[in-house]
């Protein structure tokens, strides 16, 4: 995607919620969502689904509730602890999931999440059950904020995190490991041969998508205010598949291009009926047929075709 | 003679009761291009994955410079010095050629490089010198799935040289390669092995090429080492001929 476009569609979002301020939280939950469609996205480029992740991005929302619990008032800590968090549980459910590929990978990550979901949705008395857990306004820099003050910090904060982590993560795509990622997807013998840790290469990438989906869980914890364990339900995962294919896996922001598309979609398709998840459908259809690259695919068409 | 890179030990491989190797015991010395030839079935491609820590031998061991790498992998093998280029070449498909090589080049780099571009002007610069020696340095920028075999062919070999190995296993180099490309590309190959001071191993099925470039022949029948020695003494040997070269 040419540099210039990106620049422009930034400067929208930055200026869309003050010519409409419903759409902050709006913009607000899709970026979140899009840095977990994200974390999907990049297991993807070594041709992992996973049908879980959503557990991280709950985990990293359940630890920033449990840090305010304990005590810990500070945005920026919260958000950093509980990505490591998310990266943590990343690291322990990866060591073993790495070392299954197709459908028995995306079997097994559902099947973790889910048993992360009737813990957090039966712990009643450690998690509050499916009541969940508050997650209170945080101050920012030492400075204690008002809700709407705060939410607007957040959806600034969530943009400028978008730019730097999305540039963060193209770097990685563009090294040897994100390379030796893609590879993985094509020939695993040749790059044991090459003497690359295919399992290594994995995992990294694996918690990479863990801290990335918990950095999301944490920004819509923030944004709704509340944590629940629907959070990880097995649709949450499926969903954030559907962002990552529908925004497509060709680049860094297609996840969230289909992160503020399906968002946006979803807001204006309730306002019209009370079926919007048939137009949500019957869009997604005729992106998936017409698009197979995704939405992304349309930039980078284009930029193929300036060449 | 110098002392053996790669010693195998009474190797016993079968395949549903098919023996691939029955108590085969060879050495490959430093500086030596060895070639091995036999008919097809008969185990040769076996030995590469032996040595390479695809395949446990049933019994038997592996010593790479006198260490025992029997029960290594091939990633361990690899990072020991020991490449190989395969039979059906093995590629990043979707990746370009260029990004192929450069991949190959960064695995030999430390740690540190693994966070950084994969595309470094030193990256670039190397791989394109050796696409150029393969002969593809017009290839350099095509998705790797749209070269035609015999070019794929030549990029592993080029991607097997890339990892600066000390002993390079290359299996069947030249089929798929062209009669007009074959010794040229073999002119460049034992050019590349002499200018790096690599050992190679290569099976074979052109004995032209045998005849031309090895400095020993071994000959693989039925999992067993039938004959052995300089090519013009292999080939003259009359079973050889009658069995394998297939000249009675």
């Amino acid at each position: 995607m040419p540099a210039i476009i990106a620049a422009a569609a930034v400067l929208i979002l930055t200026l869309l919620p003050v010519a409409a301020p419903w759409l902050q939280f709006v913009l607000t939950l899709a970026i979140a969502k899009g840095f977990a469609a994200l974390g999907v996205a990049v297991l993807l480029r070594a041709g992992l689904i996973s049908i879980g992740h959503a557990m991280f991005f709950a985990a990293s929302a359940y630890a920033v509730a449990f840090l305010a619990r304990a005590g810990v008032n500070d945005l920026g800590l919260l958000l950093i602890l509980s990505v490591l968090g998310g990266a943590l549980v990343g690291a322990v459910a990866g060591s073993f999931l790495v070392r299954y590929r197709a459908i028995f990978f995306a079997m097994l990550n559902l099947a973790v999440s889910m048993v992360f979901y009737a813990l957090c949705a039966k712990l009643y008395g450690v998690t509050g059950g499916t009541d969940g857990m508050p997650v209170p306004v945080p101050a920012v820099f030492g400075i204690a904020l008002g809700e709407p003050a705060f939410k607007s910090v957040l959806f600034y904060l969530s943009l400028g995190l978008m730019v730097l982590v999305g540039l963060a993560v193209q770097r990685y795509l563009n090294s040897p490991l994100g390379h030796a990622l893609s590879a993985v997807h094509t020939n695993e013998i040749r790059l044991e041969y090459l003497g690359i840790p295919v399992w290594a290469v994995l995992l990294i990438a694996y918690v990479i998508s863990a801290a990335l989906a918990g950095l999301g869980g944490a920004i819509a914890g923030f944004a709704i205010g509340r944590v629940v364990p629907d959070f990880a339900f097995w649709t949450a995962s499926g969903h954030l598949v559907l962002i990552a294919v529908l925004g497509g896996i060709g680049g860094v922001p297609g996840a969230f291009i289909g992160a503020l598309f399906l968002e946006l979609l979803h807001s204006a398709a309730v306002t019209v009926t009370d079926s919007w998840n048939l137009i949500v459908g019957m869009t997604l259809i005729i992106v998936i047929m017409f698009m197979p690259q995704g939405v992304y695919g349309l930039f980078a068409r284009k930029e193929a075709t300036s060449l | 003679m110098t002392r053996p890179i790669l010693e195998a030990k009474g190797l016993h491989v079968a395949f549903n009761g098919v023996k691939a190797a029955d108590d085969v015991s060879i050495a490959i010395h430093d500086g030596e291009f060895l070639a091995i030839i036999g008919p097809n079935g008969s185990g040769k491609t076996t030995l590469l994955n032996i040595c390479t820590g695809y395949i446990r031998p049933k019994s038997g061991s592996v010593q790479l410079d006198g260490h025992d790498i029997t029960h290594l992998s091939p990633r361990a093998i690899a990072r020991r010095g020991v490449a190989r280029a395969f039979q059906i070449p093995q590629l990043f498909s979707a990746q370009r050629v260029i990004d192929n090589m450069m991949l190959a080049l960064a695995a030999t780099d430390g740690l540190w490089s693994a966070v950084q571009p994969l595309e470094t002007a030193r990256r670039r610069d190397e791989a394109r010198a050796l696409l150029d020696l393969v002969g593809l340095a017009g290839d350099a920028d095509r998705i790797s799935s749209t070269l035609p075999e015999g070019h794929r062919k030549l990029l592993d070999i080029a991607v097997a040289l890339a990892l600066k190995p000390r002993l390079l296993l290359l299996d069947e180099p030249t089929s798929g390669v062209s009669a007009l490309e074959r010794f040229p590309l073999m002119e460049a190959l034992m050019s590349a092995l002499r200018q790096r001071r690599i050992t190679a191993l290569f099976v074979e099925h052109d004995m032209d090429v045998v005849a031309r470039y090895a400095s020993r022949v071994l000959v693989w029948n039925a999992g067993n080492i039938m004959a052995e020695g300089r090519p013009d003494e292999v080939f003259s040997n009359a079973q050889v001929r009658q069995r394998v070269v297939g000249v009675a």
